[in-house]
């Protein structure tokens, strides 16, 4: 599915990078915990977090990600936006739980390999 | 391939900076035309010994050498040193406070993901003079 599809689904809001909207994206992965991520994600192109500081931006910038999704409603802080702009990170923020966003993004088809 | 050498201060107060370093790493490899795996790996070990500094060691410094089959990494500090090496490489192994795992870090992972994907680690620390870990990624 494309990334746009991804923002419908979770009737996301995006923050930055709204030009990444049309790209396809295979699979995802759920985590608060970064080094898990650096530990075990493959080649996801999504992050779904609770977490809410530079970090994670950090992380899905080693792990080649294209987009991270807060989840919860929690809103970037401004330093984590401008972090994710500068390395070409589309930003995402859903009202959905964990849980929730990624129970929809899995039953419209995207894993997590 | 040309050679390359990067050198970074890592500070010890800034959580929020930690990353930096790696991220102009980073940059600095795919300019390179290195393979994207092996700049993957490179990020990864880098950014939890960077990590690792701010949490533990009150930051260092950072040296990335790259020759024609391999990228080494060094990071040294003068932080309190590692008591018990065999008990920080085992996962889930944590001695950082609860503001650390908060932030994300903090689970007992860092080590162990460094040993995970570099090719070759070697730690020399001393108890209250610092340590320094070399990985040494291959490609």
């Amino acid at each position: 599915m494309k990334l746009s599809d991804v923002k419908t689904i979770l009737d996301a809001k995006i923050f930055c990078h709204d030009d990444l909207l049309d790209e396809e994206v295979n699979s995802a992965c759920g985590s608060d915990l970064m080094s898990d991520v650096l530990a075990f994600v493959k080649n996801q192109s999504i992050l779904l977090t609770g977490l809410n500081n530079q970090q994670v931006v950090r992380t899905a910038e080693m792990m080649d990600m294209s987009c991270i999704v807060f989840v919860r409603g929690k809103a970037p802080e401004a330093s984590v936006i401008n972090l994710a702009e500068a390395r070409g990170l589309a930003l995402m923020a859903t009202e959905l739980t964990m849980y929730q966003a990624c129970g929809k993004l899995y039953a419209a088809g995207l894993g997590d390999t | 391939m040309e050679a390359l050498r990067l050198e970074f201060n890592i500070d010890g107060d800034d959580f929020q900076a930690a990353g930096e370093a790696s991220s102009k790493t980073k940059r600095a490899l795919k300019k390179l035309g290195l393979p994207p795996d092996t700049i993957r790996r490179v990020a990864i070990c880098m950014y939890e010994g960077e990590i690792n500094m701010v949490i533990h060691a009150n930051g260092g410094t950072v040296t990335v050498e790259v020759d024609e089959t391999a990228v080494k990494i060094t990071l040294a500090d003068r932080g309190p040193g590692i008591p018990d090496i065999s008990s920080a490489l085992t996962e889930g192994f944590s001695t950082a406070t609860n503001q650390i795992r908060e932030l994300g870090f903090g689970a007992g992972m860092g080590l162990p993901n460094m040993r995970k994907y570099c090719d070759d680690m070697d730690i020399k620390t001393e108890l209250n003079v610092g340590t320094t870990v070399t990985m040494t990624v291959n490609f």
